[in-house]
Formats: structure tokens, sequence, C-alpha cells
């Protein structure tokens, strides 16, 4: 077991002709993840890399190919489209990998979503990877073993640090999901947490947090209420300056909130340790395996 | 991205918002024309992207044209809050019967844009908050719905207003809500929405920030950036794809990722020293990307040190040391640097840097210590009296 991808997962990707579109299919059918079909409206008809099949609608290409799973590498004034696309299609499941979408383009994504039964993770996230099963996402695939920890980040390359980390240490991941670092996206550390709690095979959580928002202490009040699973958390930006965007555009502490102290207190008040530094955090998983 | 107050007043106008007659000027003269075109007492306004600015001395009124002429020439060069102002509006000085605030912010907790009002306008909103929040009354915009008539009504309700003033409140709330939604906005504010004399209503100051996203849909808006809005540094690093914060401490950082960026930060004060920037180079980051970031960082005077952590994936560590070299050429400040490569062909990366003197790391705390360490040998360095220097100082 695994949460959301594994090797029954069938993907489809949406931008698949594009640069880092064609890249990543390369690198997800190298890991050994089955990429069943890919859309680029125009190319229909055609083979992209690894000779995966193109269609020009989602639609066909989840009807030809059993599609289940969908990741849209397409640029950000197109990618809203894309996620409705696969949404409309039926796929139950949409990673989109891409960076910069409108918030408001988003907000009205996320509210029509709510209304069908497709689960997007992202945007602007790296994706997940379940080891050794399905990597699907941009993630570097040989940094992670299969195992029991299960870890959910809106970060991107501090989920590889972290992660690596645990691998050298010989601790595997059942599924790592990275959730996306912009201020409303499909799945937040609630949805994810509650998938791990009921995964049969993940036995810890790894939380990765960072500056902005409420999600962290909607997290905390999850762990301390419905959580059985030990969870071992880190906030980025405890020297973040208020009112400066970090990067994500998610990553921004307005009005005096979403500062890392109140998340790492409301965590802390649910009792989840909550590491000082990101080398802390491979060590405080081993000490509970 | 901030707009202006006269910008956002003009954005205002155009979506059936009322607004002063005003307009801006950048030289006393021009505010002598407009106050002559206005007539009576006009209020001059300086224009820059600070809070606070009636108490800076920023806003005055002026009761004829050479009064307007004189007091604009008071205020355009001065400094508020260490930006200077270049241009000042002038608009007719209003009969203020109250003040209302009005505002929309997207809420990230509830996914929709919430409108707030309250009837203590013309105050900070966040201390109207702190101190009295039963008088803010805020609700959620359905995004497909928009801002609904009732909805504004309840609100006029909720604030106090008399009825014959919820029809034109009702229409600037939605005039407002069509320029939040038509601009891309993150947050549009009119504060104090006023109610004069006559019993009219009128927005007596705007503010709106963009969001910078959806900027490649709004050309006409991204022009009217203003210099004030962001650092040089900034300026070239937006220009270079780069996401770059200035901070105060000694320790320059150069990170492909936010997340990574901001936790090498923090990993920096966990050491004992201080960061002097965040700065994400991004994923799959090119050599000249790199150069241009690291351009950046030295040009901070406060550096005495700069850590590279950089995670591959999708960046490439040969690429990233490239850049590295190229930009080392360039420069001429010397200050230690620590290297951090791992992933992605990080044996090739760290060949090529083998014979650039920097200290490498394996880990990111063992790079955080030998950063922290440099700069503090550097800070020392440059403290000690050097004899030598001195006296050809003296002479």
């Amino acid at each position: 077991m695994s949460i959301l991808v594994n090797k029954d997962t069938r993907l489809l990707v949406q931008g698949i002709t594009g640069r880092e579109g064609a890249f990543h299919t390369e690198q997800m059918i190298a890991y050994g993840t089955p990429v069943v079909a890919g859309v680029t409206p125009g190319k229909g008809g055609t083979w992209g890399v690894g000779n995966v099949p193109i269609f020009e609608t989602v639609h066909e290409a989840v009807t030809a190919t059993g599609a289940n799973t969908s990741i849209i590498y397409v640029p950000a004034k197109f990618a809203p489209d894309a996620i409705l696309e696969a949404a409309d299609a039926g796929v139950p499941l949409i990673i989109c990998i891409t960076e910069g979408i409108p918030a408001l383009d988003m907000m009205k994504v996320r509210a029509y979503l709510d209304t069908t039964r497709s689960r997007l993770i992202g945007p602007n996230c790296p994706g997940l990877i379940t080891p050794g099963e399905a990597k699907v996402g941009i993630m570097p695939g040989h940094i992670h073993t299969r195992g029991r920890v299960g870890v959910v980040s809106r970060s991107g390359t501090l989920t590889y640090e972290v992660v690596y980390a645990l691998t050298l240490r010989g601790i595997g991941q059942s599924t790592a999901v990275g959730i996306g670092g912009d201020p409303i996206n499909g799945t937040s550390f609630v949805d994810v947490l509650k998938l791990f709690e009921n995964d049969p095979e993940t036995r810890q959580v790894v939380m990765i947090g960072e500056i902005g928002g409420t999600d962290e202490e909607k997290a905390a009040e999850f762990i301390a209420t419905k959580m059985t699973k030990p969870v071992t958390a880190f906030i980025a930006g405890q020297t973040a300056p208020p009112g400066k965007r970090m990067g994500h555009a998610g990553a921004i502490i307005s009005g005096g909130k979403g500062t890392a102290a109140d998340k790492i207190a409301a965590l802390q008040a649910a009792k989840v340790r909550v590491a000082r530094h990101p080398g802390e955090i491979a060590e405080m998983v081993a000490e509970r395996m | 991205m901030k707009l202006q107050e006269y910008q956002v007043k003009r954005i205002f106008g155009q979506y059936g918002v009322p607004v002063p007659s005003g307009d801006v000027a950048t030289t006393p003269a021009e505010a002598r024309a407009l106050a002559e075109r206005i007539g009576g007492t006009v209020v001059i306004k300086s224009q820059v992207l600070v809070g606070g600015r009636g108490k800076a001395g920023g806003i005055k009124l002026a009761k004829s044209p050479a009064e307007a002429e004189e007091v604009a020439g008071r205020i355009l060069g001065m400094d508020i809050k260490g930006l200077t102002v270049k241009k000042v509006l002038v608009d007719p000085a209003a009969d203020i019967r109250q003040e209302i605030y009005l505002g929309m912010v997207l809420d990230r907790a509830r996914r929709r844009v919430v409108v707030m009002a309250s009837s203590e306008g013309g105050v900070d909103i966040e201390e109207v908050a702190a101190k009295t929040p039963e008088k803010i009354f805020s609700l959620a915009i359905d995004p497909f719905l928009g801002l609904r008539e009732y909805q504004a009504r309840d609100l006029a309700i909720s604030i106090g207003l008399p009825k014959e003033q919820f029809a034109p409140f009702a229409r600037i709330c939605q005039g407002l809500y069509a320029a939040y939604m038509g601009c891309d906005a993150s947050l549009a504010e009119i504060n104090p929405l006023a109610v004069l004399g006559d019993g009219s209503l009128k927005a007596l100051d705007g503010k709106m920030v963009l969001d910078d996203s959806a900027l490649f849909r709004h050309a006409d808006l991204a022009a009217m950036r203003d210099e004030d809005d962001e650092t040089a540094e900034e300026r070239e690093a937006r220009l270079n794809g780069l996401s770059y914060v200035k901070l105060d401490g000694q320790i320059g950082c150069m990170v492909n990722g936010a997340g990574l960026a901001m936790a090498t930060m923090d990993i920096i004060q966990f050491y004992g020293g201080a960061p002097a920037n965040f700065l994400d180079v991004g994923g799959g980051a090119q050599a000249d990307k790199v150069a241009a970031a690291l351009r950046i960082i030295l040009s901070d005077p406060n550096v005495k040190a700069v850590l590279f952590n950089i995670f591959g994936g999708i960046t490439r560590c040969d690429e990233v040391a490239r850049g590295i070299l190229v930009a080392l050429k360039e420069v001429e400040r010397q200050v230690p640097m620590v290297v951090r490569l791992v992933g992605t062909n990080y044996e090739e990366g760290r060949a090529i840097l083998a014979e650039a003197k920097m200290v490498t790391a394996e880990t990111l705390a063992e790079a955080a210590q030998k950063a922290v360490a440099a700069a503090a040998a550097t800070t020392a360095a440059a403290e000690t009296p050097q004899h030598g220097a001195r006296k050809g100082g003296v002479s």
C-alpha cells in the first residue's frame, strides 16, 4: 500500500510535447511509471517520447487508454484550462506542476473541482512518488527508497533534501507528496495526513510546511484530534521578514499572520515534534523507528 | 505589485467608483495649474508606496493655487520612510461627514474573495481589527455569482448607513469588486470611503496590490510598476527570473527552490549567523542566471561570505558550477564562498569548481557552519587595525 499513486497508476501527460513535459515524461518512464497517453492539442495521432500515443483531448485519451491520473506541464496561461479539461473527462487524480497560475484562476478552478470527484495535487508542486512503483512528478527518483514513512510538503527541493537524508539513514518512504507553494491549491496537508493515517503501510509521517496561510495550523488540529501515527514537522521561513514573498506565491507573512513561530507553536501544542533545522528531521524519524 | 494612489483612483473611476476630480503633478508649477483648474481648497498628497504619509507630513491642504505650488514644492523631494517623493496628487479638499472602510482581499483559508466594511474608516484597518473587531463586517463572495446587491445591502446595514445610501454603496461595492477581478488584484481598498456633506459617497484614498502571476494578461497594468515598488537588486533579479529578497545579515545565499532557500536561511541563523538575502535561482538554472544571481548577492556590501546550496533535480550541478565560475571572473569582490552540491551531476560540478578556491561541504548543516565561520573571520579581519594601512592613511 501507499497513497494516491502506485503500480496501478495509468498516467496521462498533458503538455507531453513541451520541453519540460517531454523531458520529464522520459524520466518518469525510465523510473518505471506506466505512462499510457499524452495530450497536446494539434498533435493528436502522433507519438511522443517513449512511443506514447498523443491525443487531441483528455476525453479521447482517457477513453482510448483508461488513464486514471493526469500530470500537467503546460504553461501557466493554459494550465487552468488543462486542469478543468482533465476534471471534465473524469480523471480522478490530477497533478499540476505548473508555477505562476494567477490566484483568481485557481480560486475558480478549485471551486469547480469541489463539485467534481477529481482531486488536484498542486499547482506549483514537484508531484508525488511512491518509491519503486510510480514517479508522477519532477523529483529525482533515485534519492527515494521504498519504506514506511509518509512525506508531505509545500516545497520541492526541501523535500528532496529531507527524503535524501532519510534514504541515507536507510529509512524508506511510503509516498512523498508535494502539495505545492501556491496560496490556493487542490490538496491540503490535512487531506494528505488523512490518507497517510488510513494507509496501513505508513507508520509515521514527515510534514514540511512554510510561512504563509494557516494550512499547518489546521494540520496541527487534525493531528491532535484525529491522528494516531506520529508526525515530525519542519517549518521553513523562521528568518523570513513580514510582507515579503519568499519565492512561493503562498509564502508570505501578511498582517502579522502566517509566521513560522505561530505554526511551530500550534504543532508543538498538538504534540508534534518540530525539527529546528532540516538536518534534525531524519534524526527524529530514526528515533521513532 | 503595488499601485500608487493616483493610479488606483484612475482604475476606480473606470469601474464606476466615484473618486475626486484631481490629478497627479511632478512639479510645483503643475500642482499650481491643477489647483487653479480644481478651484477652492485642495489637498496635496505625496505618492509613495508606504503607509503613514499623513503623519510624515506628506499630505497637506492648500487654500490657493499659490499655496498649492508652495506646498507641492515642499512635499516633492521629501523623504518618507526612505522613499523620495517624485509625484503628488492634487485633489479637491472634501467636506467629510463620516469615514467608512471598504476592502477586498483573497482569503486563502476560505478560497474566496472576501469583502470587508467598517464604520471606522480613515484609520489603519488592522488597528480596528485588533482593538474593535466587532466593528468590521465581512462576507465571502461566490466566484461564479460575484458580489450580489443584497450582500452589499447587508454590509450597508451592518455598518449603519442610512437607507438612501444603500444603492450608491452597493454600486461602489460592485464597482470595487469588478476592479478587483478585472485587474487580478490580491487586495483592493477604499479607505476612507467618505460620506460627504451633501450625503454622497466618494473614495478619498485607494490602495491596490496586483497578483504578479497575472500580469502577463495586463500589459497596461504591468507598465504602471513604480520604481519604488522594488530595489534595484530586486528589479535585476525579477528581470533575470530570480526570486530575491534582501535581508540585513552577512551571509549571502544562493539556493535552488524557495523552501530550501528559506531553510538555508534558517539554518544559518541556527548556527549563529545571519542571512543577507533570500535567493531562489529556480529550477533548471542556467549558467548565466547563476552569474546574475551572484552579481546581485555581491552588490550588497554587508555580505561577508556566500553559501551556495544546490540540490540537483531538474537543476544540474555542473551547469550551476559553470555559472559560478563565469560570475567569479566578472566580479571583483573577494569574499569566502562555501559550496554544497548534491544530486544531478554533482561530481561534474565539484570537478569544475576544484580550480576555484571554494570551501566545499557535504551536508547543509556543515555548509551553514562553515559559512558562519567564514563570515565571522572576514568581519574580524576587517575590524582588526592593520598598522601598515593606517600609517599609509595618515601620511
